[in-house]
């Protein structure tokens, strides 16, 4: 089995004045995986994306792109990579067509390859129609796409996205989503970073969770959705008396298991906590029946990224 | 390829983009002409019967108005530079395999060809006004010499100060270029300003650079200002280079 590493960082720190903005990051990305740097504001995550693109220099500890050390061997890094990162990296003084053919040349593909190799990402990137206006006259999204684009001009090995969809409507996430499958499927390693869990749950093979500039977990989006308790069956009532009568017949049924019971007065729901939501389902509706009252409403909630992601970086703020 | 032949190409798609911006931004290469052409104008029609110099004023006023075009024009790179480094597109060129340093190449090149053109213009205007070179082949050589080493100088401490600056202060930061002149013999002579200004005048960069390139372009004898003029481009553009190459550095920290 192919073991090899894309990235590989081990007890990497990095300090602005003082503050530790990284402390201790260990992190491993096979090649070819799709990886999700999660973590709120000021979590240290651009930080870490200008490390790993040899924008920033570590204060210790060590990080390789494609086992080349970021840096000792930037230059040689340099030739695997592409970045897109938050601050829009295009000329606005050019065009779509002519910023991304700029690209090309600095890559050596000469002229009439630079040029051909523009007109199929213009396309690839929805862009045609304004592939000869000058940028400043984009939209957000549509620099957002371009600034895509002109990082795949050349096939990078690893590609960086630091939050590429933070700000963009739904049509232009998707054709980042797409892209990044897209190029997932060619072998491309991704790294991206964002905010959005739904992203991480999206597009990612493993995810690991910043905040506060620590690695607060780290697995697959199922392996961090177990670490939070189980999923609720949540049973909603129309009228109070129901709603009464229901609490005390599902506290009876529940028994031992009575404190995963929970109740909401003002939604008049019932949030029952189980892993086996069907087995609940079926013996908190029989027993309903049988004390003679029925729920109006049956729901399903299972854990979300979202709740892992509260529940890791709150019990941090707690420890502090 | 080698890493000099390497470099040119990077740094002639650096030019490139620099020279398409500049045709993009027309009004900023219209307002560096328009102020040295409005100055010539009015400088030999409206003060030029006021301001006796021996034989035609304008002969006198444009050697100085060449410069403060020139200058004007080179301090548009602050601008360029700093709307670059702030808008992100130079971090893209870092992670790039290409040395970063052909970004600022391509902002001096492109300031140097702009600026050769813009001094054409002008130089065209003051013969349509009367301006009579009285050059050899030699000095006029010697003048396009001095006049080229003049752009880098102003052009490099340009791009240092765009390193520094925001867009706006750099911005700003251009106006200098137009007021110095106005404090150096090449308006008046500077044995008509008060004593405390003289000194100013008569040492700062813009007095020998006018003096030698007056010599130059109307036939006189240069002398030892023609080497301090020298000095001064060497050491301002030099202090400008190193400078900016530090700085540049420096911001991968």
């Amino acid at each position: 089995m192919k073991t090899e590493l894309a990235i590989g960082v081990s007890r990497l720190r990095k300090s602005f004045g003082g503050k530790a903005a990284l402390a201790d990051i260990d992190l491993s990305v096979p090649a070819g995986s799709v990886f999700a740097l999660l973590g709120p504001n000021g979590a240290g995550k651009s930080t870490l994306v200008a490390i790993l693109t040899t924008l920033l220099r570590a204060d210790g500890g060590t990080a390789t792109v494609g086992g080349l050390d970021v840096g000792r061997q930037a230059a040689a890094v340099r030739n695997l990579l592409s970045v897109t990162s938050q601050a829009s990296a295009v000329d606005e003084f050019l065009t779509g067509r002519e910023n991304l053919t700029m690209i090309g040349r600095l890559h050596l593909l000469g002229g009439a390859k630079a040029i051909s190799r523009a007109d199929k990402l213009l396309r690839d990137f929805d862009l045609h129609g304004a592939a000869d206006r000058k940028v400043s006259t984009y939209s957000g999204g549509m620099v957002r796409r371009l600034d895509l684009a002109m990082s795949l001009v050349r096939r990078p090995e690893v590609l960086f996205l630091d939050e590429p969809t933070t700000g963009l409507d739904p049509r232009s996430r998707l054709a980042v989503w797409n892209a990044v499958r897209g190029l997932s499927k060619q072998g491309v390693t991704v790294f991206l970073t964002t905010q959005y869990l739904e992203e991480a749950d999206q597009l990612a093979d493993s995810i690991a969770v910043l905040n506060d500039g620590r690695i607060v977990a780290q697995g697959t989006a199922d392996e961090l959705k177990r670490l939070v308790p189980a999923g609720h069956v949540e049973f909603g009532f129309q009228d109070p008396q129901d709603f009464g009568k229901a609490l005390t017949l599902i506290r009876a049924e529940r028994g031992n298991a009575g404190n995963n019971v929970n109740k909401d007065d003002e939604f008049l729901t019932v949030r029952v906590a189980t892993t086996d939501s069907a087995a609940v389902i079926t013996s908190v509706v029989a027993s309903l029946s049988a004390g003679g009252c029925t729920a109006s409403s049956i729901a399903i909630i299972k854990p979300t990224l979202d709740d892992v992601f509260l529940a890791l970086t709150a019990k941090q703020e707690a420890k502090q | 390829m080698t890493a000099v032949s390497l470099y040119v190409a990077h740094a002639g798609t650096m030019v490139r983009r620099e020279l398409i911006r500049t045709l993009r931004t027309v009004d900023s290469i219209v307002i560096s002409l328009m102020v040295p052409v409005g100055i010539l104008f009015a400088f030999v029609w409206v003060f030029g019967g006021a301001i006796q110099s021996g034989g035609g004023y304008v002969n006198y006023v444009m050697p100085g108005l060449l410069l403060m075009c020139a200058a004007f024009g080179s301090s548009q790179t602050a601008v360029s530079v700093a709307q670059d480094i702030k808008s992100g597109v130079v971090d893209r060129f870092r992670t790039m395999p290409i040395a970063g340093s052909t970004v600022l190449a391509g902002h001096v090149v492109a300031s140097t060809l702009r600026n050769l053109a813009t001094s054409a213009v002008l130089l065209g205007c003051a013969v349509l006004l009367g301006f009579s070179p009285q050059a050899t082949w030699g000095s006029a050589l010697a003048a396009v010499a001095l006049l080229l080493a003049f752009i880098l100088a102003f052009t490099w401490l340009s791009t240092l100060a765009g390193l520094l600056l925001s867009p706006e202060a750099a911005s700003g930061l251009t106006s200098i270029t137009i007021f110095l002149p106005y404090v150096s013999s090449a308006f008046v002579r500077p044995e008509t300003m008060p004593s405390w200004l003289q000194g100013f005048a008569e040492h700062q960069p813009f007095t020998p650079v006018t003096e030698a390139l007056r010599a130059f372009l109307l036939g006189g004898d240069a002398g030892a200002t023609g080497w301090i003029a020298v000095a001064w481009c060497v050491g301002l553009g030099l202090a400008g280079w190193v400078g900016s190459a530090v700085i540049f550095r420096g911001r991968r920290s």
